[in-house]
């Protein structure tokens, strides 16, 4: 996975000179073009060698040269070689490749948080602090990014190719994806899943800005009400602070603390709460009831959009008890001291 | 046409010769024949012209979906009309062509002469699979000619179940039809090569034709009622809304990807394998040698079967399969890349100490060998986990698979058209011109395909109908080389129509091969031998050939 920094250098800087190739935006984007070099040189590599055996028999032992064949059998050793070479190299290639996708996939415990809706067909990104943008999606360089993202009809799927990063975003289900931009610019944003008549036209722009360009950026579109405010206005307006009123007679649950815990259910289960299981908790209470409460609550599918469950999963999650559990679980940077996480969470 | 001193052709006297008396074309006359015919090679012809024709009109689909890509404006047609072009672009290839083709036709028609026998196991389920073949192609035609249907070959829900007005029932009944036909098919291949064999010929004595045919049966016969169940899983959520599929009912979108993969998948295999028995049979004619490593060969063709079973969530890396399951999947369509690789070397191999010609079938096998490497190994870039999160679903994926089914199997399929072609007309076609058309293709094929993978390391999307300006250089070229490659594909079907009535007589055996179809008259008699053929030698033994043309044995007077 080494090259010398400067051919690797000189080798970027000619290949997006002839536009032939993406720009390396992003920390991984030089991971996956290095993997990708490898490939392209096994390929050619391959390539010429059967060339080479094809027309290099094809003259040698044309009819005109060689009049009578010469029966040959076979060969175990040869046949071994091209057996365990390919196979070894396929093996180089997996390991390589599942590296990169662990490095794509796992996010940095640091990184902050945006919310991305897909639907037929735009992009809506939320950032926590209210701001919303539609087919645009403006970042710091140099700070992690976490997406939590969600289809509200088909699949769609986002993908920043000068960042190499792509997830499928799948309608019920959050998916996650992460990057850290490294040169400020615009990049296309595409959905490259099938999505219906303007598939085509589900294309967004992420912008990447400094840290101070990006703070200007958000105060200037602040819409005065972050996502928990707004997810808290929603929770009184659909009543459902009725019940979790946080007292200790109450018909539902305390919320407060609640996400990041883990939660006893009456069917003897223990769930984690994240994200994924306050959303389907809404959606389908009568499947998550919790161990001493009755299974009273309805169901608020259909009531609510997929942002109004974001808003509310962002209330939850802020909700507090007597520790900022959000905190300890995005950020290892937090000036308080964590309290016991439980092994192995994620938001 | 004149033999040079390059060619084996080893064609009758011209003046004299005359194509035989009786043969399997003029044993009855009258279309009534043909619809109710019992006989596998002219129910081969009928699925040769069938293919044929759904093959043009897939075709004109494609030149379509290159023409509104020549500019990056959505300006030729619309957003809906695009997307219904791809999609019957898709079904019909991948349904309607490419996986009958090489089984339907070549190996209807040569498989039982192969192995000597007179006729498939099963010749009026081989009729019937016919007529389902027909029956599935015009409920396809229908929901084309009703409107159209705009979900993509894949039917991915929810979208094909609930966001699209268009024929998607008509489609799916279409495809489950057409099923149907593909199980019987691979039902009637697998009893035939299991009970019908002649004397002496034994499992290791089948040409290597008779293997991929049989290992892309197996796939076939396991592989579709999935395909099958899903398609009525669709129609169902579609119609009275199950839910299976429909996350607000309880039901898990990702689903249908399993399913729908753990057809699709070995699907592929269906599709490419039988071209590989066809570039077997070319190359070794052509080389008058012995495939080399005839047995490691043999095992490739059903290891691609059985671990082609075992890799369909590598289409799902990014769809949200657990990190561990990615893993083990990259890992197992790693291993299903091995026996590629050792197909292809064997082949090289096989050249090796030969007496090679360059017929025209050559031609086309030296292009499937190039051409499928390529495709093959960019396959292995998909399958290395964190490099096909940034390939899938963008233009090197149509790359990808357009040079294993259409620069793979395409190829073979035409390589193998020509090479048998003697055998069913009796006829030779002209040669220079196939030359001609061989080279073209392969021409207009890398021009089209190559640039679509630098397109995707780019990151332009699949099923796009406008794009960024910035692709469009390259998305010219690419519509330019599928001009050069619909005139590549138009030669074969003008010369192969001029050359049933003006072509030269072949002669039973004109590549003096080995197989057993090459020893009985051109075009066969219905019943193929007259009487049941004692196999005493191996497959691919010209030793046994030479040996026999100097006895001057011949099994039809």
């Amino acid at each position: 996975m080494h090259i010398s920094p400067v051919l690797w250098q000189f080798l970027v800087k000619w290949l997006n000179a002839s536009a032939l190739f993406p720009r390396e935006a992003s920390t991984i984007a030089p991971y996956a073009d290095a993997l990708y070099f490898f490939l392209l040189l096994i390929t050619v590599v391959g390539l010429t060698l059967v060339g080479t055996l094809i027309f290099g028999f094809a003259i040698r032992y044309r009819k005109e040269k060689h009049p009578v064949a010469i029966q040959v059998e076979g060969s175990t050793l040869l046949e071994a070689t091209w057996t365990i070479i390919p196979l070894a190299l396929f093996l180089i290639c997996f390991v390589w490749g599942a590296l990169l996708y662990f490095r794509i996939y796992n996010p940095p415990t640091n990184s902050m948080n945006i919310y991305v809706v897909g639907k037929q067909w735009m992009w809506k990104a939320e950032h926590e602090g209210g701001q919303h943008e539609i087919n645009a999606l403006h970042v710091p360089v140099g700070k992690p990014v976490q997406l939590t993202m969600i289809s509200q009809d088909v699949f769609h799927s986002f993908s920043v190719p000068d960042f190499r990063i792509k997830r499928e975003v799948i309608p019920g289900r959050y998916s996650t994806v992460w990057f850290q931009a490294t040169t400020p610019g615009s990049y296309h944003i595409f959905c490259t899943q099938y999505c219906g008549t303007n598939h085509s036209q589900m294309i967004g722009e992420v912008t990447a800005m400094t840290p101070d360009d990006y703070q200007k950026w958000l105060q200037a579109s602040t819409s005065g009400m972050s996502l928990a405010q707004n997810g808290e206005r929603l929770f009184a307006s659909m009543g459902c602070n009725a019940c979790h009123t946080g007292a200790a007679a109450a018909r539902g649950p305390n919320l407060a603390g609640v996400y990041g815990s883990k939660l006893q259910l009456t069917n003897g289960s223990e769930v984690l709460v994240n994200d994924a299981y306050l959303r389907d908790a809404i959606l389908n209470p009568s499947e998550h009831v919790t161990a001493g409460y009755a299974p009273i609550m309805p169901t608020y599918q259909g009531q609510v959009s997929e942002d109004g469950l974001i808003d509310l999963v962002e209330y939850i999650k802020g909700l507090q008890s007597n520790y900022r559990i959000q905190q300890t679980l995005v950020t290892t940077e937090s000036d308080q001291a964590a309290p016991t996480t439980p092994a192995g969470v994620k938001p | 046409m004149s033999a040079t001193s390059s060619t084996i052709v080893n064609l009758p006297d011209q003046k004299t010769a005359t194509l035989p008396k009786r043969n399997y074309l003029n044993n009855e006359d009258g279309l009534l024949s043909w619809l109710f015919t019992g006989d596998h090679k002219r129910i081969a012809i009928l699925y040769l012209i069938s293919i044929t024709f759904f093959f043009f009109i897939g075709g004109a689909f494609a030149g379509l979906i290159r023409l509104e890509l020549l500019t990056p404006q959505p300006d030729l047609v619309a957003s809906d009309t695009y997307n219904k072009f791809f999609s019957m672009h898709g079904i019909i290839m991948v349904f309607l062509f490419l996986v009958p083709s090489v089984p339907a036709t070549l190996g209807n028609f040569l498989m039982p002469i192969m192995i000597g026998a007179k006729d498939l196991a099963f010749p009026k389920v081989n009729l019937l699979s016919w007529y389902l073949y027909w029956v599935g192609g015009l409920f396809t035609l229908a929901a084309l000619v009703l409107g159209g249907v705009d979900t993509g070959w894949t039917f991915t829900t929810p979208l094909s179940t609930h966001y699209l007005n268009t024929h998607v029932v008509t489609a799916a009944v279409g495809i489950f039809i057409i099923g149907f036909s593909s199980i019987f098919t691979g039902l009637n291949f697998i009893v035939t090569i299991h009970r019908m064999r002649a004397p002496g010929m034994t499992w290791f004595r089948l040409p290597l034709f008779v293997w991929s045919n049989y290992a892309a049966s197996l796939l076939m016969v396991l592989g579709t009622p999935v395909l099958a169940i899903t398609l009525v899983l669709v129609a169902l959520e579609r119609t009275i809304g199950i839910g299976v599929f429909d996350p607000t009912k309880g039901g898990d979108p990702l689903l249908f990807q399993h399913l729908f993969w753990f057809y699709s998948h070995p699907a592929v295999y269906i599709m490419i394998l039988p071209g590989m028995g066809v570039i077997s049979e070319v190359i070794s004619t052509f080389s008058r040698k012995r495939v080399f490593g005839y047995t490691a060969v043999a095992f490739s063709s059903v290891a691609i079967a059985l671990f082609g079973f075992f890799v369909w969530a590598h289409h799902m890396f990014i769809m949200g399969v657990s990190n561990y399951s990615a893993l083990v999947f990259s890992l197992l369509t790693m291993l299903v890349a091995v026996p590629s690789a050792i197909k292809i070397f064997n082949w090289a191999f096989t050249l090796q100490k030969g007496s090679i010609t360059f017929e025209t079938p050559m031609l086309y096998a030296f292009g499937f060998m190039g051409l499928f490497t390529i495709g093959g190994m960019t396959g292995v870039f998909l399958g290395a986990l964190g490099m096909d999160i940034h390939l899938t679903e963008t233009y090197f994926i149509v790359a990808h698979f357009h040079f294993v089914m259409v620069g793979g199997m395409l190829m073979a399929f035409l390589s193998g058209i020509h090479f048998w072609w003697p055998k069913m007309t009796g006829r030779m076609y002209p040669e220079s011109l196939s030359k001609l058309a061989a080279v073209t293709t392969f021409i207009g094929f890398n021009l089209t395909f190559l640039p679509q993978f630098i397109l995707g390391y780019l990151g332009m999307p699949r099923r796009y109908h406008a794009y960024p300006p910035e692709f469009q250089v390259l998305n010219v070229l690419s519509t330019a080389g599928a001009t050069v490659l619909g005139v590549g594909y138009m030669l074969p079907l003008l010369y192969l129509g001029w050359s049933l009535k003006y072509g030269a007589i072949a002669g039973n055996n004109p590549w003096q091969a080995t197989g057993l179809e090459w020893q009985i008259q051109s075009p066969p008699l219905t019943e193929n031998f007259i009487e049941v053929p004692v196999v005493d030698h191996e497959a691919y033994d010209y030793e046994w050939l030479a040996h026999k043309t100097e006895q001057e044995v011949t099994t039809v007077g």
